[in-house]
């Protein structure tokens, strides 16, 4: 009587590691089969890989002839380093590049540290006084050298043009939101055309018309810098991006905001900057951050204009005589780079999403 | 003096006044904005000697091109050149479309696997590949692995057809003998037919309840009439192998490193973004639709065809039409690895040798334009068409 009353718990197999491994791994026979399949592929990719690039590699030296294990040489990407990072940027300017990164750096950490008092300034000051800052450091002025935009280069450049590209486009895609939505219709059909004609073509014919049609819109003697051309070219194609995504937000808010700001005798413009735009570009942080990262990898496509982003030194690099043939070793590296920062702005986004909680 | 005043007020600050007064002045800045441009351009032709216009068109265009679909030499026109671009992103587009839906579907069913291992699988691929620019992708598939194959005599080959060399891949070509003209001509009858077997029993099915397995019949019919008729008409169809003569291989069809590389870093990135499509659309469709059709009594697959894939593909197939359009858009980084798409051989080659930057890049615009806004075109009719009744 007493054995019959006793709990009896559920059977060893269904508990701790081996319930688990039975659930998720062996529930059935073709998922046991899926799982034999999986577990080839992870062994026949991954302890290869694994020995390449960190087992077999080759860490110490400066010439290729020091690369005599049989994984990679990342003394390859060891040596080029300056010109991967800054390009052909004089070497004894550099600190101007790198004091622009550390002011960004502090900032940055500044607004990520929860409860910090006075965000609102450091804001204002990255969003008005660094850019300012950006540009006299950067391409000189106030006393320091000049430096030509063709020396720049890199990751450095990479960075440039995403940074000016997803900066200026923001507002521009807010206006041409705004506009498309307006109940003007002159101003409406106007908007319309442009976000639909950017967003139709490739990013790529952007830059062609950049480069080739953009000297022919000037007037004589105004001639326009390669890089400047460039980010002209990839702020507007990403602000009409960016114009459907608020165009988003905006039509998600409801009816009784407007009316209600309208009530209260907003006009049309405080209506927008107080009320509606907060709540509505708040809905849309995932998909705005989402962008971000397609601008991001998007500014690659420079190199076909001959600008030499991150992307377009490595394949230059690779060519050089005494490097040839190390080019996974490039390939590999500006990828992994490339990852980290598009995989560290959506794991933010997925973050941001989570904390203000607007993904219903 | 007060009446008039207030009258001056209420007419400046009328809503639709001041609506009219705005939509001047933007239609004004713009208008002088493109006078400026127009003005500032034709200055600008006039004195590099540009002559604006089409003409270039009918002229020789003196280059030749890698590869072609049509008959095309140095000697045929601009506008040759940009039909022999054009057929060409359209093919490396339609190859990429194919490959990335089968590979997204696959990768995008993985991840909602209830095994763990392959679901984990399925979302470092798309991880992985979609935070990773495609130029690089591109470069990498090219550079890195096709350029760096074996020479023709140790290319890599599966059952001595396929042959993969730093030369390209090179692939069977089917040949058509005589008599394969009819065969074509049955299958098109054949699938006609099947198409009017689906009308009738979907008609028959709402006016009587009873299902006809339109779908086996219509199979059956098809690649019975086939089978059939290749037999009776002797095989006229065969293949033409590839074979190793001196240094390169003869015969089959040779596929170019640049398409080859291009075709799989786009089909590779664009699945990942499918994939994730798939998930949401599979997602989206709640548990209570599945349940509610097994409490009715449908059976597993009844369900999966008639509840679930309908309401999952009504979300899955906007997104996805912009993955085609997105992939289409994308294959113009074939400029990148010299593939001749329409970018490098008409903005491109064209573009240096006749100057004509304007009308050259309007009409390549004007391509990528039109195939988006058709799709769109096109997405609106299915939405509306796919619409249920009170949904907004």
């Amino acid at each position: 009587m007493s054995a019959a009353n006793k709990e009896i718990g559920p059977p060893v197999i269904e508990l701790g590691v081996m319930g688990w491994l039975r659930k998720n791994l062996f529930s059935n026979w073709y998922n046991s089969l899926l799982t034999i399949f999986g577990l080839y592929l992870l062994y026949i990719l991954i302890p290869p890989l694994v020995n390449w690039i960190f087992l077999d590699a080759n860490f110490v030296g400066s010439t290729r002839d020091d690369c005599t294990n049989e994984g990679a040489c990342w003394i390859f990407i060891q040596q080029n380093i300056k010109l991967i990072f800054y390009g052909l940027y004089p070497t004894e300017e550099l600190w101007r590049i790198n004091f622009v990164y550390l002011i960004l750096f502090i900032s940055g950490v500044y607004l990520l540290i929860p409860n910090l008092k006075h965000k609102g300034w450091v804001g204002a000051f990255l969003l008005i006084i660094f850019p300012i800052i950006c540009v006299v450091m950067l391409s000189g002025g106030l006393g320091l050298e000049a430096v030509e935009t063709r020396l720049w280069g890199g990751l450095f450049l990479t960075l440039v043009i995403a940074g000016v590209g997803i900066v200026l486009s923001l507002p521009i895609g807010v206006m041409l939101a705004l506009g498309r939505r307006s109940k003007l219709p002159v101003v409406s059909i106007l908007c319309t055309i442009f976000i639909e004609i950017w967003r139709g073509v490739p990013l790529i014919t952007v830059l062609f018309m950049a480069s080739n049609m953009f000297p022919l819109f000037m007037p004589e003697g105004v001639n326009f810098d390669k890089l400047i051309r460039a980010l002209i070219g990839v702020m507007f194609f990403s602000a009409a991006y960016l114009a459907e995504v608020v165009r988003g937000g905006l039509q998600a808010m409801p009816k009784g905001q407007y009316e209600a700001s309208q009530a209260v005798g907003l006009t049309y413009w405080r209506m927008m900057a107080l009320v509606i735009l907060p709540q509505s570009l708040k809905m849309v942080i995932p998909a705005i951050i989402g962008s971000f990262i397609a601008i991001f990898k998007d500014t690659t496509l420079v190199l076909v204009i001959g600008l030499f982003d991150f992307l377009g030194i490595i394949q230059f690099v690779g060519t050089n005589p005494d490097w040839l043939g190390f080019s996974h070793e490039g390939y590999v590296f500006a990828a992994a780079v490339f990852w980290v920062f598009c995989y560290g702005m959506s794991w933010y986004s997925q973050r941001l999403e989570k904390k203000l909680d607007t993904g219903r | 003096m007060e009446t008039d005043k207030s009258k001056i007020g209420s007419f400046l600050f009328n809503r639709s006044v001041q609506g009219v007064f705005y939509q001047l002045i933007t239609l004004g800045l713009v208008a002088l904005g493109i006078y400026y441009i127009v003005t500032n351009t034709a200055r600008n032709m006039l004195e590099r000697g540009l002559a604006s216009g089409f003409h270039f068109l009918g002229v020789e265009s003196q280059f030749d091109i890698g590869m072609t679909l049509i008959e095309y030499s140095p000697t045929s026109t601009y506008f040759d050149s940009f039909i022999v671009g054009l057929l060409n992103t359209l093919l490396v587009a339609g190859v990429g479309i194919l490959f990335a839906t089968i590979i997204g579907f696959t990768v995008g069913i993985m991840r909602l696997s209830s095994n763990w291992l392959i679901a984990k699988i399925a979302e470092a691929y798309v991880e992985i590949l979609r935070n990773i620019p495609l130029l690089l992708q591109i470069f990498f598939w090219y550079f890195a692995v096709l350029r760096a194959l074996p020479k023709p005599k140790q290319s890599l080959e599966l059952y001595d057809s396929f042959f993969l060399n730093n030369r390209g891949l090179f692939i069977p070509d089917t040949v058509f003998g005589e008599g394969s003209s009819i065969i074509f001509y049955l299958l098109w009858l054949t699938i006609i037919i099947s198409i009017g077997i689906f009308i009738w029993a979907k008609r028959r099915q709402n006016r009587t309840g009873e299902r006809f397995p339109a779908f086996y019949v219509s199979t059956a019919l098809i690649l019975g009439t086939f089978s059939i008729s290749l037999a009776a008409t002797g095989f006229p169809v065969s293949f033409e192998y590839p074979e190793l003569k001196g240094f390169n291989f003869k015969g089959g069809v040779k596929l170019i490193p640049e398409l080859v590389a291009l075709t799989f870093a786009l089909a590779m990135y664009t699945a990942s973004f499918i994939a994730e499509v798939v998930r949401g659309g599979i997602m989206a469709v709640s548990k209570g639709q599945t349940e509610a059709a097994k409490s009715v009594g449908l059976k597993q697959n009844l369900i999966l065809r008639l509840i679930i894939i309908p309401q999952a593909l009504r979300v899955i197939v906007p997104p996805l039409t912009n993955q085609y359009l997105n992939l289409t858009k994308n294959s113009s980084l074939a400029a990148a690895i010299a593939y001749p798409d329409l970018v490098l051989v008409f903005a491109g080659t064209a573009l240096m040798q006749t100057g004509q930057a304007i009308e050259i890049i309007g009409m390549v615009m004007g391509v990528y334009l039109f195939l988006s806004l058709f799709t769109s075109l096109i997405m609106n009719l299915f939405n509306r068409f796919m619409k249920v009744d009170g949904e907004r």
